[in-house]
């Protein structure tokens, strides 16, 4: 077999049929992606939360992951961030032509083991090949369905005055490991990427409390842009404190000497929680039990003020907005 | 202007050095601090070392700071 | 980190606070010259948390803020030019110039990359011998040297298809434009650490000595800000006018001496064009004659359509001090961070983008 993908894989004949049965069927193979039918057929019941996402990550091999990983875990994340249980993903591949198998083979295999360890099933794909130039190595669509439990209602739109806002873990690891991947950076950083799936912290937070208002996972935009999300969503303030913010030493440094606010850097293993404030600790205790959870912490509040506006309380004890981001984060020299 | 944070020297190499910031480590030009030494730190801008920060006076600034608020 | 955690203790800085509360006791106006400093000052929160009697002023310290239309055209040309590589510090991509961007000419297909390190602008060349690669050369003295190291690197390992757009701007000359220009009555002024740690603080002598202005060398973190400010307050309290170092530990009165050696070995001074000021004599740097192979002005044809200035942008008035971005009529309306009509609002330590961001109703 070639070494590298060429346009004839995507054009349905027998090259095709090779590469997903030895590529793909034979790592990600299950009852229903096995039939290799136009659909998948399988039966549900209850209240469907439905997403979709498409990763396009550069490079595609970075610390702690690759964009394989990612793609099974934004969209496993995005459903759990419902309240729901991930059941079934769908897997689209556009590949540019010269890709590696080999290379190929490692990103199915990571979505196999991230798949695994979520517990979805990969029930159906496609692959398609594209002229050298027309895409960036490698592109992925994932979308996902799940069942959200009776009696979860989890929304930006739900948070109270009064609730507290948790995060599960330290902010900023996800940007700052493919950052430092990028040509033009240069620099190694003992922190890998974050990404995770998320959906088992979930259920067991939910087992702990009925009051879980908002669930989001901070990606593109970071903390920021989430919380921010929230308030305007709610119509709500949000105060948060400084301090307790968690963030790894490194990554805190790989944002001072690029210019980088952490608060804006993304995650793909971490989540915001907005709780009533008689759960919050019971909450915040059961996540620190799960191994995505172990450095969560309380970070601020919902108020009735400044209503859409996220507010930070400063080491120095002033406060100061924290606004949404605007466009990618550059590295600057001031 | 002109972001620049303190780095610790780990190695030396002619015109270059590798750096650690906390974990974070970079190959950076000491071209502008001909004088510096493996320990030593300096204020990184642009993976250039524009300055090798002196120590003493670090710790004479924060028995400044801790003289001039005690009253306060 | 080290150097950095110490100078941030919040009891400390309380009680700083506390002092120059008990110390300042006449209205005062004090500016930061240096945008990072400003952008320190809101991230902190200093602003509150000083005496009703010290109102801060932010100056013109923003190498983004000041590059003229003109210049950024000539940047944006350039890349336009067939096989060349535009090497730019992520700063200046968004800024808009008359027409454009380099953000806008990247996605028109032109090859525009963001450095870090002006180095790393040097091995792309290297790495890309048949193509042109241009460096656009901002920021003040912090910066000026790295540049011109670069260049003294170029020509000692032969890279000839290295080139540089000199826009680099000299801190002295601006502010004493500045307080001639008597706008804005100043008492004293928060002077730039980093570009201090290459010229020292000699240069700013003029200061105390012809405009009775009080004057001291500030770090970076709040406790090197508030000791700055303390230091400043002292002046004014005593009428004892001179330059201090706050930031002892990063800026020797004789400066960088190896650096502005080769700074002065590349680069010759000359006259530079600021936004919203115009052209000031000896302000800017330009490569010596002996290092024209390297001046992308002189090595390309360029004819830009002519520059103009974006009707009822302020950034002009905002940068000299005389006007706050409150005052203008754009602010947060037609000019926002995602559609920026001023370089003021793009460029992270602008005054209109540290207002919009961290909020005027948090600061003073």
């Amino acid at each position: 077999m070639e070494d590298r993908i060429l346009l004839a894989h995507g054009s349905g004949g027998k090259l095709s049929h090779d590469l997903i049965a030895k590529s793909f069927v034979s790592t990600l193979g299950n009852p229903i992606l096995n039939k290799l039918d136009d659909s998948a057929v399988f039966e549900l019941s209850g209240r469907l939360a439905f997403t979709t996402d498409s990763y396009v990550v550069s490079p595609i091999f970075f610390p702690g992951g690759d964009i394989g990983k990612l793609a099974v875990c934004g969209t496993v994340n995005d459903l759990s961030m419902s309240g729901a249980t991930p059941l079934y993903l769908s897997l689209s591949f556009i590949i540019e032509e010269g890709f590696l198998i080999t290379d190929l083979e490692k990103i199915v295999n990571s979505v196999q083991q991230a798949a695994a360890e979520a517990g979805v099933k990969i029930a159906a794909g496609d692959t398609k090949v594209v002229n050298q130039g027309s895409a960036d190595k490698l592109f992925i669509n994932t979308s996902g369905v799940g069942i959200v439990p009776t009696g979860v209602d989890i929304s930006g739109a739900n948070a109270k005055p009064g609730d507290k806002v948790i995060v599960s873990g330290t902010l900023g690891d996800h940007g700052i490991a493919v950052l430092s991947q990028r040509e033009g950076l240069k620099f190694r950083v003992p922190v890998p990427s974050d990404c995770s799936p998320l959906n088992r912290l979930v259920a067991e937070m939910l087992e702990t409390s009925a009051n879980l208002h908002c669930l989001r996972d901070p990606t593109r935009g970071g903390l920021a842009a989430t919380l921010n999300e929230f308030a305007q969503q709610s119509q709500v303030g949000i105060n948060i404190d400084e301090e307790s913010i968690p963030i790894n030493k490194a990554v805190l440094s790989a944002c001072e000497l690029l210019g980088f606010d952490p608060l804006y850097v993304a995650n793909e293993g971490k989540l915001l929680a907005v709780v009533a404030p008689a759960d919050a600790d019971k909450v915040l205790a059961k996540m620190k039990r799960n191994q995505y959870g172990r450095e969560a912490a309380i970070i601020g509040e919902v108020v009735n003020e400044h209503l859409g506006r996220v507010v930070m309380n400063t080491r120095l004890g002033a406060s100061r907005i924290v606004d949404m981001p605007v466009g990618e984060l550059l590295p600057r020299i001031c | 202007m002109c972001l620049a944070i303190p780095a610790l020297v780990k190695s030396i190499n002619g015109h270059q050095a590798e750096v650690d910031i906390d974990g974070v480590t970079r190959q950076i030009s000491i071209q502008l601090t001909p004088e510096v030494r493996v320990g030593d730190y300096v204020l990184l801008h642009t993976g250039y070392a524009i300055n090798v920060i002196d120590e003493a006076e670090a710790e004479e600034t924060l028995q400044l700071l801790r003289e001039l608020s005690e009253a306060f | 980190m080290k150097f950095v955690n110490e100078y941030r203790d919040p009891e400390l800085a309380k009680r700083l606070l506390g002092r120059i509360q008990h110390c300042s006791t006449r209205p005062i106006r004090l500016m930061e010259f240096c945008g990072g400093h400003t952008v320190a000052i809101f991230k902190h929160g200093i602003r509150q948390l000083l005496p009703q009697t010290i109102e801060m002023l932010s100056g013109p310290g923003c190498p983004v803020c000041v590059t003229a239309n003109t210049d950024l055209d000539k940047a944006i040309a350039l890349a336009h030019l067939p096989n060349v590589i535009i090497t730019s510090f992520g700063d200046m991509i968004r800024v808009p110039g008359s027409y454009s961007s380099l953000q806008l000419a990247k996605a028109e297909g032109c090859d525009v990359r963001v450095v870090y390190s002006v180095q790393d602008a040097l091995y792309i060349a290297r790495d890309n011998p048949d193509k042109s690669v241009i460096f656009i050369g901002i920021g003040f003295e912090t910066t000026a040297p790295t540049i011109a190291a670069a260049i003294w690197q170029a020509e000692q390992e032969g890279i000839s298809n290295y080139y540089l757009l000199p826009l680099h701007k000299l801190c002295p000359p601006i502010m004493q434009a500045l307080l001639d220009l008597g706008e804005v009555r100043l008492n004293g002024i928060i002077c730039p650490g980093h570009v201090s740690s290459i010229i020292g603080s000699h240069p700013y002598r003029f200061i105390p000595d012809n405009y009775n202005i009080a004057c001291v060398v500030s770090g970076f973190e709040p406790l090197d800000i508030l000791l700055c400010i303390d230091m400043l307050v002292n002046q004014i309290e005593t009428d004892q006018y001179k330059v201090e170092i706050a930031y002892r530990r990063g800026v020797k009165p004789e400066g960088n001496k190896p650096a502005l050696r080769l700074m002065n070995t590349v680069f010759e001074v000359g006259q530079a064009n600021w936004r919203g000021i115009g052209v000031v004599p000896s302000s800017g740097l330009r490569l010596k004659k002996r290092y024209q192979q390297f001046d992308a002005e002189t090595n390309f044809d360029i004819n830009p359509e002519p520059s103009r200035e974006a009707k009822g942008c302020l950034c002009g008035s905002i940068l000299r001090g005389v006007n706050t971005p409150l005052d203008c009529k754009l602010f947060r309306n037609s000019c926002t961070p995602e559609h920026p009509v001023g370089p003021c609002m793009v460029s992270s330590e602008g005054g209109c983008a540290t207002y919009y961001h961290y909020g005027d109703t948090y600061g003073r």
